[in-house]
């Protein structure tokens, strides 16, 4: 079985940017995300989820090298100075090259 | 102890849990289900008030009420920038806070008045939602005056489309087209249980009020004092401004509630997004570490007491 070699971005922010968030990366050329609610801490402190203000969710894109540097980008000059974001990008080895 | 309204007293029992560090927590599900809950039931009980008014007895007092209101994001923004000297978004921020409302505080008021057989006019849940949105508006114009790139598509649909306003609108809405009889069948879950699921809210706000005593440590006196003085004047503006307009004396308990409520869920989500560079540590601490059990304990029945002698001049309740 042949693997393909992809990028899997994740981003760990507020859950208040979730829907302009979606709207960033489809506009950007993700074909799909994965999202979940989280809970850590930070350099913006403990963000618990102990209720909705105080939410984060954690944002997972497949995509190619290129499209995930987009991201990256867009979101580190939009965003990363007045919310709390994290973000990094890992390799991954997938199954279906034509869905992501 | 006929001086506090009971449900306040799950406030202080959740407030405790949060500072002894206890593990009792509210899940999320249900802290979003009581408060579509509570957004409901305040709704419907207004709509079905509502379908006793003609319309244009509502409609002039509104313009009042609100116009008046607008004044107070205007007043606390010069007094947050010049004597907090907090910078410009932060200062806005706040003053949208401040000048929009709070739908748990009024409900402790109702549920105050209803306790002392205290009438109120039925329209007083369309000032709630009426106050609701236009300080959000203005306390964002304040806080990026002047610069680019306000997102006011998505800021308007933050405010409203968000779920407090078209509850409550629908709310309001379904009420008035049912009327009391339409509704009646419904009052079981709506309006008997309300006070006691509102003592379940209560309790996770006291929970997390006691979580957010800590960001205003750092945030120093001038925002305590701020959290403090700002709802007393608010208060004492809908004292006025409801006298003026003939309300009754429950009328006017409400009135300088909503003034001196201080929104802490359609405001931190909506400013959040049209001013980003706002700290919401000091806004939601004060709203709602400082502001709202302030207005429990000491300011709803302060504002019956003195609407009690604004209607009985002479008459001093505490005699």
């Amino acid at each position: 079985m042949e693997m393909i070699a992809r990028k899997l971005l994740t981003v760990v922010t507020e859950a208040a940017l979730e829907a302009t968030l979606v709207r960033e990366i489809e506009a950007l050329g993700a074909r799909g995300y994965t999202i979940t609610d989280a809970r850590g801490k930070g350099s913006h402190g403990l963000r618990d989820g102990s209720w909705p203000k105080n939410a984060n969710i954690r944002l997972e894109v497949l995509c190619t090298a290129d499209t995930a540097l987009a991201i990256c980008a867009a979101l580190r000059e939009r965003y990363s100075d007045n919310y709390s974001m994290v973000i990094f990008v890992s390799d991954v080895d997938i199954l279906r090259p034509d869905k992501f | 102890m006929s001086y506090f309204e009971p449900v306040i007293l799950f406030f202080m029992l959740g407030a405790i849990a949060g500072f002894v560090r206890s593990d009792l927590r509210i899940p999320g599900v249900l802290y979003e289900s009581l408060s579509i809950f509570l957004l409901l039931a305040i709704g419907l009980k207004g709509g079905v008030e509502l379908a006793r008014y003609q319309l244009l007895d509502v409609a002039l007092p509104a313009l009042v009420v609100v116009s008046v209101g607008a004044l107070i994001p205007l007043a606390a923004f010069p007094v947050l920038r010049r004597v907090g000297k907090l910078s410009r978004a932060d200062a806005g921020s706040i003053a949208a806070h401040y000048g929009s409302v709070s739908v748990v505080t009024f409900a402790v008021g109702t549920a105050y008045l209803a306790r002392l057989g205290q009438p109120a006019e039925g329209y007083m849940t369309v000032f709630l939602v009426l106050l609701e949105f236009p300080a959000l508006v203005i306390g964002a114009l304040l806080a990026r005056h002047g610069e680019r790139g306000l997102p006011w598509g998505r800021v308007l649909h933050e405010v409203l489309a968000g779920k407090s306003i078209v509850l409550l609108l629908g709310g309001l809405t379904i009420g008035w087209l049912a009327g009391p009889e339409g509704i009646a069948p419904l009052d079981r879950v709506f309006f008997d249980l309300f006070k006691g699921l509102l003592a379940f809210f209560l309790l996770e706000m006291g929970l997390v009020a006691a979580g957010r005593i800590g960001d205003l440590r750092r945030a120093g006196v001038f925002l305590l004092a701020f959290a403090t003085l700002m709802p007393l004047a608010a208060g004492a503006l809908g004292l006025i401004t409801g006298r003026l307009l003939g309300l009754s004396v429950g009328g006017i308990t409400l009135l300088a509630t909503l003034y001196a409520s201080a929104s802490y869920i359609a405001a931190p989500a909506a400013m959040r997004i049209a001013v980003p560079a706002a700290n919401p540590a000091l806004s939601i601490g004060a709203a709602l570490g400082i502001t709202f059990p302030f207005n429990l304990i000491v300011g709803i029945p302060l504002f019956h007491m003195l609407a009690q002698t604004l209607h009985h001049p002479g008459v001093w309740p505490w005699k």
